[in-house]
């Protein structure tokens, strides 16, 4: 184990990847020489070449569509791209392409690249460089979304997420960056797709979360417990495949649901999380289900902080969700 | 025809390298092609396929392209290149069973006719998106470099997807990198409705090459001998390491872009009548029949032997059961995620006979 930050432990996942199999490499924006704006390809060029570390010209089209023909032929890219905000380009090759291969192809052509993307605001990136897009993708048939928020499972779920056979977006918070560290284990390590992370037990209300909103969905349980309530904080982790029975089983258990996501709430995930909790729950819920999300605007620069949920916003949620009941 | 500088390629002059008996066999290729084009048409008529994109004109260009490859380099077709699975060595009957959508369709009923993929002939799944594929190619070329493959990948393209996404995007990345691609393009004069002329401004879509840095070179698509000269000659650059090459097969779609189609709304049916004087397959026939490669009554039996050989294969495609429902979940992962399984069983509570059957 080493203590280290969530950017540095993606870090150790690709050259852990990078060492245990040939097949691997990365290609995007200033990756090379550079190791990415946000140093996540860190060393990795000097160590494996620029064959497997591929500076591509400004064309995240070209990105997503190259990785795309060197899966099909038996790689296994990772394509960064530099912000989720600039992936719109690549958005025909994602959803038209990489998320249908497998299935028009009737099996033929299986297509495995992870796409890594830094998502998210709180870090003074204006409307495009903090955007939390992720329901576009795991609304697309085909793609599996992955989302870290702690160090071990930045590399665990990017491991997993590596060694998938289907494609992955692999969303990076960039706010957590360097702001979380925790400890990683060394070597292969690996968490299953599926499976969410109970981060704190409770028994009042559930506060669901993934990524950059964990350490405010945490902050909040703490807060809340100081005033009597338990609330049970769990991580998704991956929002396809979704861990629907843990989601359902801690509902059932506490009652009350609040969703927290940095993405605006009109049709957000928590929009789906919330149908899913009224199909499969509803007996069990003693409120209505709350959801602390982004506005539904545009993500503000100057205001970003209005924008984005913080922990009065989630402990506000919590406690009108506890005491309508 | 114009030749946009292509090294090579325009010193190659005289007699075809294609033997008699590999004209025969292209000429074989083209009239399969428009025998089985002929046949969709009506097919679709009849409500017994869904949809057809006719490649009428275009078989010379295709026959000829394909024939100067190799089996283990990758194709990545979009929805008209019938007749290059034909050459890649794809029986008629895997066609029609794509094209009608049955149970032994290899790509189990997912998309539309035409949009067939054939992984034992590396005939890569077209997709309806244009342009596309592109990059796709571009990509697998790089893969090949990798491993030090020595193989090359071809795009097939339109007019229109030069004006694409990924026609930038995969040109650029190819010249940067001198992947072993060739991009060929059959430039058929109209992108459904729009002439090339308002496709671009650039004199000819070989030219483009020039702005990513490698040859252009513009063909006379109705001329198999000249298409296959051109794509072999590329072929040699490409694993020579001298990079990609932009072939513009120049040709004309005689049918509509598809069967959802009325050319008669944007063009004339004169256009039409003198685009058929140059007819890749009467061209070819003329050929054969001053050289004395073949007579009348060869390609007679030729034309019969073959209509014959698509009826069976419509037939046998027709005889085959159609899919099981409970495919539609296959194939989205590798394995069904929990979510699919519960849709999976939702669907057998609703209709527990398996839905379409009686």
């Amino acid at each position: 184990m080493t203590e280290m930050t969530l950017v540095q432990a993606v870090n150790r996942g690709l050259a852990e990847a990078m060492r245990q199999d040939p097949d691997v490499l990365i290609l995007g924006e200033d990756v090379g020489v550079n190791g990415g704006v946000f140093r996540a390809t860190e060393g990795l060029f000097k160590e494996f070449g620029a064959e497997r570390v591929i500076d591509t010209p400004l064309s995240e089209t070209g990105i997503v569509g190259a990785a795309i023909g060197m899966a099909l032929y038996g790689l296994k890219p990772i394509a960064e791209i530099q912000f989720l905000d600039f992936i719109y380009p690549a958005f025909d090759q994602i959803v038209s392409e990489l998320a249908k291969f497998r299935y028009r192809s009737g099996g033929q052509y299986p297509c495995h690249v992870v796409i890594r993307a830094p998502y998210g605001g709180g870090v003074k990136g204006g409307l495009y460089h903090s955007q939390s897009t992720e329901a576009y993708f795991a609304h697309t048939a085909g793609l599996k979304v992955a989302i870290p928020s702690t160090p071990a499972d930045a590399k665990g779920l990017l491991l997993t997420a590596i060694h998938d056979a289907d494609p992955v977006m692999f969303l990076e918070p960039k706010r957590i960056y360097r702001s979380v560290t925790g400890e990683v284990p060394e070597g292969d390590h690996r968490v299953p797709f599926g499976e969410v992370q109970v981060v704190r037990e409770g028994t009042d209300v559930t506060l669901f979360a993934y990524g950059a909103m964990i350490p405010p969905s945490v902050e909040a349980a703490n807060t809340l417990s100081e005033e009597g309530i338990s609330a049970e904080v769990i991580d998704l982790r991956t929002l396809v495949p979704l861990d629907e029975k843990a989601v359902v089983a801690s509902v059932e258990k506490t009652g009350r649901a609040v969703i927290v996501h940095e993405a605006a709430r009109f049709c957000g995930f928590g929009a789906e999380l919330a149908a899913i909790l009224a199909e499969r729950a509803f007996y069990s819920l003693k409120a209505p289900v709350a959801r602390v999300t982004g506005f539904d605007t545009p993500f503000p620069y100057a205001l970003e902080n209005v924008y984005l949920p913080g922990t009065d916003r989630i402990v506000h949620a919590a406690r009108a969700t506890v005491r309508s009941t | 025809m114009t030749s946009v500088p292509l090294v090579g390629v325009a010193g190659i002059e005289g007699t075809s390298e294609l033997s008699p008996s590999a004209l025969l066999e292209a000429y074989r290729w083209m009239v399969t092609a428009r025998v089985a084009d002929e046949r969709c048409l009506s097919l679709q008529r009849q409500g017994r396929i869904g949809f057809y994109a006719p490649l009428a004109g275009q078989e010379a260009a295709q026959v000829g392209a394909t024939l100067a490859l190799r089996p283990e380099d990758w194709v990545f077709p979009a929805y008209r290149e019938l007749a290059v699975a034909l050459v890649r060595g794809v029986p008629l009957s895997e066609i029609f069973d794509q094209l009608v959508g049955n149970s032994r369709d290899r790509i189990k009923g997912r998309q539309m006719p035409n949009h067939f993929g054939f992984r034992a002939q590396n005939f890569v799944v077209a997709s309806s998106p244009i342009g596309t594929q592109i990059s796709h190619a571009v990509g697998s070329a790089m893969a090949a470099q990798k491993r030090r493959d020595p193989i090359v990948t071809i795009a097939f393209f339109g007019d229109g997807a030069t004006s694409s996404n990924d026609f930038h995007a995969g040109l650029n990345l190819a010249g940067v990198f001198r992947t072993p691609t060739i991009f060929f393009c059959q430039n058929n004069q109209w992108a459904i409705s729009l002439p090339r002329e308002r496709q671009t401004r650039s004199a000819t879509l070989a030219e483009k090459a020039k702005a990513y840095g490698f040859p252009g070179v513009v063909v006379d698509g109705t001329d198999l001998a000249e298409v296959y000269r051109s794509v072999g000659e590329a072929r040699r650059r490409a694993l020579a390491g001298e990079g990609p090459t932009l072939i513009e097969a120049q040709v004309y779609r005689l049918g509509p872009h598809s069967t959802s189609d009325d050319p008669r709304r944007y063009r004339s049916d004169a256009e039409v009548a003198e685009a058929r004087l140059r007819d890749p397959l009467h061209r070819l026939k003329t050929e054969f029949l001053a050289t004395g490669l073949l007579d009348e009554t060869g390609d007679q039996k030729l034309w019969d032997s073959i209509r014959a050989e698509v009826a069976r294969a419509i037939e046998e495609s027709e005889q085959v059961p159609p899919l099981d429902p409970h495919t539609v979940f296959d194939d989205v992962f590798e394995v069904p995620t929990p979510r699919l399984e519960q849709e999976r069983a939702e669907y057998d509570s609703v209709t527990p006979n398996g839905g379409s059957k009686p």
